[in-house]
């Protein structure tokens, strides 16, 4: 217990050092490798120390990859500890939470009746609303998007509506999903689909509108229909624009699906974190939180990867 | 010989073009007449802002005039068509389809009702050929050079077999020397395919090399056309003997005389 605030301490404090002697330093690349190579001269020499200085160049780039990063983390750690300590262990502390950790993660998918079943579980039926709820909205959002953005009349028609709508939580939808629906499954993917349709709508819709007169023009002079204008103009050109929608759509839902579940109950990662709660096991509590920042992560890294392979250089003007 | 068609493949009457801005009507072109015969090549040439752009859309038929008429082979021109095919200032290629595409996508829309898709095939790589791109035909507009894009431009353009080749400053945006390659690939190509050209242009070396006609306008606002100047230079033209023509050096100072001595008093005026 003990061992893990000494072991986090001096990490942050040797990389501040490093990170410190870097930006400050007259020569950078001597002041990372003085321990590895202390014959570096400060004056830089070109040809002669170019091996040295490439390895040192290549090390220093790592230590900027990893040191600030692991000092992040180093800082979260040594709060949760001091937290951990001043309030008695009611919040337990980051190396009791490993062994915790370490051992639900042993057996993440088990089942033991509808209310007892692994984190693995818990978190694939979350993701399953999430994708019911986001894969609706998809289908229903980005069409919308693309006609409300083509056509004035139709944008000046939703304009309205949807700036009342989106404010409003979607929480606030639940109770009409669980009138709608008449259950709480169907109630939780439709919350979802509420708070995720907006930013696709949003998205697409400006995308469309901000296709580049040029591109319209040709469409124009070669007078395509208006299929070849939404396949091979429209589509691609807003297709940047409509993955930042997605990606918005995908962090909003996995927001909200943790606050519908706890309402609605079942299986899901935020009943989890509800059920924990009133078996006041905070440990399990604790693990929910970064499971549930972790899926966050990994599903906003894919979807920039997507979005990155989809962008094109834009014509300058 | 020539048939009225003939001589008057584009004719322009009484056209006037007044934009809404936020300052008021402001009135862009005048009384614009003007005839252009069919496989002529004719340059517009006029200071910046003395609405030769406004012009070209105006026959291209992107805008609509506030007056007067356009026609075009004996009927109105009522919208733009793969008939008037348009080189763009800044070439417009489609960023995310290879330049094959590009072209395949304009001979696609002209022909693809008609011809067998090798046929569209073959109509695409002779275009690319003729500009000489075809070693490029499976890259990205982002990946080749500006010279090489705008090319690909005029192959789109040209794929279409257009009754008119409409070019907005097409060479405005390139290096000198670059500019100066494509203006011959233009000549060779104008003569091989016979087009009728309208060129809008604030290059005087431009002008006189490569039209038959240069047309000049006035400064705006409610600009008009000044002048019209018949270059009589006989084809095929070539840069370097011309460069000593003297007929070649009348026309350029009639150009160089009209854009600096007379409307360069009228826009100090203004």
């Amino acid at each position: 217990m003990v061992s893990a605030v000494f072991h986090a301490a001096p990490e942050p404090g040797s990389a501040a050092a490093h990170h410190a002697a870097a930006p400050a330093g007259a020569a950078p690349t001597a002041s990372t490798t003085m321990t590895t190579n202390a014959s570096t001269p400060r004056a830089p020499a070109p040809a002669a120390t170019s091996t040295p200085r490439d390895t040192s160049a290549a090390l220093r780039g790592f230590w900027l990859a990893v040191l600030p990063p692991a000092c992040g983390i180093g800082l979260l750690l040594v709060v949760w500890a001091i937290v951990s300590s001043t309030t008695g262990g009611s919040i337990p502390n980051p190396a009791d939470t490993w062994k915790q950790a370490v051992e639900i993660f042993s057996n993440p998918f088990y089942r033991n009746g509808p209310n007892d079943q692994g984190v693995g579980w818990n978190v694939l039926a979350s993701l399953e609303r999430v994708a019911v709820g986001f894969g609706l909205a998809a289908v229903v959002g980005i069409p919308a998007g693309f006609v409300i953005g083509r056509f004035t009349f139709l944008s000046r028609m939703f304009n309205p509506l949807i700036s009342l709508l989106r404010p409003v939580s979607p929480l606030a939808w639940l109770p009409i999903g669980l009138l709608v629906f008449k259950g709480a499954n169907p109630a939780a993917i439709w919350t979802i689909f509420i708070c995720s349709i907006w930013p696709m709508i949003i998205n697409t819709a400006v995308g469309v509108q901000r296709v580049p007169q040029d591109y319209m023009n040709v469409a124009r002079v070669l007078n395509l229909s208006e299929w070849k204008i939404a396949t091979t103009i429209l589509f691609p050109s807003v297709l940047p624009y409509m993955l930042t929608g997605v990606r918005l759509a995908v962090g909003t839902a996995w927001l909200v699906i943790v606050a519908a579940e706890m309402l609605t109950g079942g299986v899901g990662i935020g009943f989890w974190v509800w059920d924990e709660w009133n078996n006041l096991n905070v440990k399990n509590i604790l693990i929910a939180i970064f499971v549930i920042g972790i899926v966050g992560l990994l599903l906003e890294y894919a979807l920039v990867k997507l979005a990155t392979a989809f962008s094109f250089e834009e014509v300058k003007a | 010989m020539h048939a009225s068609l003939n001589t008057k493949f584009i004719e322009i009457q009484g056209v006037e073009q007044t934009f809404k801005t936020t300052k008021g009507l402001f009135p862009a072109l005048r009384g614009i007449d003007l005839a252009i015969a069919k496989g002529e090549f004719v340059s517009l040439i006029g200071h910046s802002g003395c609405g030769k752009s406004t012009l070209l859309n105006l026959i291209a038929g992107l805008t609509t005039p506030t007056a007067g008429a356009l026609i075009c082979a004996n009927k109105e021109i009522r919208g733009p068509g793969p008939d008037r095919a348009v080189v763009f200032q800044n070439h417009s290629l489609l960023p995310w389809l290879t330049c094959e595409g590009n072209v395949h996508l304009a001979v696609e829309r002209v022909f693809g009702a008609t011809e067998s898709k090798a046929r569209l095939k073959e109509r695409t790589a002779a275009a690319l050929a003729l500009v000489g791109l075809a070693h490029a035909a499976h890259k990205r507009p982002g990946e080749i050079s500006g010279g090489m894009k705008q090319r690909v431009g005029i192959a789109r353009a040209l794929s279409m077999e257009p009754q008119v080749l409409l070019m907005d400053e097409p060479f405005g945006a390139l290096d000198a020397l670059t500019r100066a390659k494509l203006q011959d690939e233009l000549l060779e190509i104008v003569a091989r395919t016979q087009s009728t050209v309208v060129m809008v242009t604030h290059d005087v070396d431009e002008a006189v090399l490569l039209s038959d006609k240069i047309v000049m306008m006035t400064n705006g606002p409610a600009a008009t056309i000044g002048e019209v100047l018949q270059v009589d230079i006989p084809r095929p033209r070539s840069r370097v003997e011309l460069a000593e023509d003297p007929v070649y050096l009348q026309c350029r100072k009639a150009v160089i005389d009209f854009l600096y001595t007379r409307q360069g008093h009228v826009e100090k005026a203004a």
